[in-house]
């Protein structure tokens, strides 16, 4: 470690404990915003971890987060939450390996459209085993877990992530993936196994995923699939980690962070404008910022030193 | 044969649907020999190449790299065992600078490397092509043949046992051919094993010992440079039937 990670390390834990005080304040819309923050800082930087380097544009974010709910959901009962967490993450990294098995040989839209039916039809398993087997549509989530333990939750989870993704950057995997995000031939005849580089990185992201889910289960009370597996959640985490920048590990931060506050002041003004707003921002990335408020902030950067 | 083999093709053949690319090629390459592997347009050279780097799998036949068989293994797995390919469309990795392509050889393939030892290794690289001095430029501030160039230090930052390349000289202008033909021989002089497609005659003449000319998926000839063209079916393979 040189300095500059020194100084990197110093500057996430600083913001980490400032961000850990913010249900100090007593305010429970702050903390509201705080959690939906939290929730997709995580999602939207365990997706770019994954679709940074490589390319390929998942939107199975709810299939994975949803399959954690629902862990939740279905054991809260009988088991200790601590295990079901657990069990959530387990299941998210077995299910995003079987899916990166036999989907990250497609290559661009056709992995697209795989993801995004995928979240579909693990929403309607899950309807199905339990209208068949539950007897039930929803199930009810009574826990004494508040809002603040959920927010402490993801902001560890968020710890974690941002030390794995540090760790892979620095890592073999990390260069391998960055190489497949180039040209995928040279990868593979370089010596690369893309194709388990790709499933080990769509496994973390896929893990996470889940563990969200089944974290912020106790949060709505009563779950059923269609808001589980709603697959505007995977469409928002994409669009906020591109508007913030995927090559950088914070880059998704940037975008997570205006976005919810947008998207809140949406909601309350116009509740029925919020697609209107996804769908501007997702102009806004395509036409003026492809590489996000991170390009854009390095470009100027760059010519600001007089390189560029 | 006197030297020893290194790599052998045996009875190897690749159809596209009805079509066949290459039928029934035999042929050996020796330890330290710069084989060239020519012939006209579409006589299916590259796709030579593409079956012995892991690209295309076979239809039938084998080919085996110091007697243990490489062509039911994926293109990692060949690369590792130490068969590394340059390709007849330059491939670089744009979003690297040139030091970090030339790494990128380095970590994954025959011989692996990493972290320090890596970037030394892809720098020494870089010297030999002679990219050295553009080590941290971006790709695309790079000239064509310097993209050859750090190609070429991608593949033998890997130091792999052979070296497949697809047209290296092709696209180059009289000056850049030269300095081109120059370092090939280098690589020949360290006693590297080579196999090259190559249309420029004179890289030929005075690069390669040996010559295997395909025509129409086969093979038609086999020999010394000299031999080889002065075969009448090559001459005829290359310019028709009424100037043989």
């Amino acid at each position: 470690m040189n300095n500059k990670d020194w100084r990197n390390l110093g500057l996430a834990a600083l913001g980490l404990a400032i961000a850990a005080c913010l249900p100090l304040s007593g305010n429970g819309y702050y903390l509201t915003i705080g959690v939906t923050i939290a929730m997709y800082t995580v999602l939207a930087t365990s997706w770019a971890l994954f679709s940074g380097p490589t390319h390929y544009i998942s939107l199975a974010t709810a299939a994975f987060y949803g399959l954690g709910t629902y862990v939740v959901a279905m054991g809260i009962d009988d088991v200790p939450y601590v295990i079901l967490l657990v069990i959530a993450l387990g299941v998210g990294a077995i299910a995003a390996g079987l899916v990166g098995l036999a989907t990250l040989r497609l290559s661009g839209v056709y992995f697209v459209i795989f993801t995004l039916g995928l979240a579909e039809m693990t929403r309607q398993v899950v309807t199905w085993i339990q209208s068949n087997w539950g007897g039930h549509q929803g199930n009810y989530v009574l826990t004494d877990i508040t809002e603040e333990m959920i927010y402490w939750q993801l902001l560890a989870v968020a710890a974690c992530v941002y030390l794995v993704g540090w760790l892979i950057g620095r890592s073999r995997l990390g260069f391998a993936l960055k190489i497949i995000g180039n040209d995928e031939v040279v990868a593979a005849h370089s010596g690369i196994n893309t194709a388990r580089s790709k499933v080990i990185l769509f496994m973390v992201s896929g893990m996470v995923a889940a563990l969200v889910g089944a974290i912020l289960a106790p949060r709505w009370t009563y779950i059923e699939p269609s808001m589980a597996f709603s697959p505007m959640l995977s469409f928002q985490v994409v669009i906020m980690a591109l508007l913030g920048g995927v090559n950088r590990l914070w880059g998704p931060l940037v975008g997570v962070i205006p976005f919810t506050l947008l998207w809140e002041a949406v909601s309350i003004s116009f509740p029925n404008q919020t697609l209107l707003l996804m769908g501007v921002a997702f102009l806004l990335i395509v036409y003026a910022i492809p590489h996000g408020f991170v390009g854009l902030i390095e470009k100027y950067n760059a010519r600001f030193r007089g390189d560029g | 044969m006197d030297k020893r083999k290194i790599l052998s093709v045996r009875n190897l053949t690749k159809r596209f649907g009805g079509l066949v690319a290459v039928n029934a090629m035999n042929f050996d390459v020796g330890e330290h020999e710069v084989l060239g592997l020519i012939g006209p347009n579409g006589s299916g050279k590259t796709t030579m190449m593409n079956l012995i780097s892991g690209a295309l799998k076979p239809s039938s036949g084998e080919i085996s790299l110091q007697g243990s068989r490489i062509s039911d293994l994926p293109a990692q797995d060949i690369n590792r065992k130490g068969v590394a390919r340059t390709f007849q469309l330059v491939r670089l990795l744009p979003s690297l600078n040139v030091l970090d392509n030339a790494i990128a050889g380095a970590v994954f393939g025959h011989r692996q490397r990493w972290g320090q030892e890596a970037e030394d290794y892809a720098m020494q690289m870089l010297e030999r092509v002679g990219l050295s001095e553009q080590a941290q430029a971006p790709i695309s501030k790079l000239t064509y043949i310097d993209q050859k160039r750090l190609e070429l230090a991608r593949v033998l930052a890997g130091d792999p046992k052979i070296l497949l390349l697809d047209e290296w000289l092709a696209g180059l202008n009289p000056t850049e051919l030269e300095t081109g033909i120059e370092l090939i021989r280098d690589l020949r002089g360290e006693g590297r094993t080579i196999i090259l497609v190559e249309h420029v005659m004179d890289a030929i003449r005075s690069l390669c010992d040996r010559c295997v000319v395909m025509n129409s998926g086969v093979k038609i000839a086999e020999g010394t440079p000299a031999e080889v063209l002065a075969d009448h079916e090559v001459i005829r393979a290359y310019l028709g039937d009424e100037d043989a």
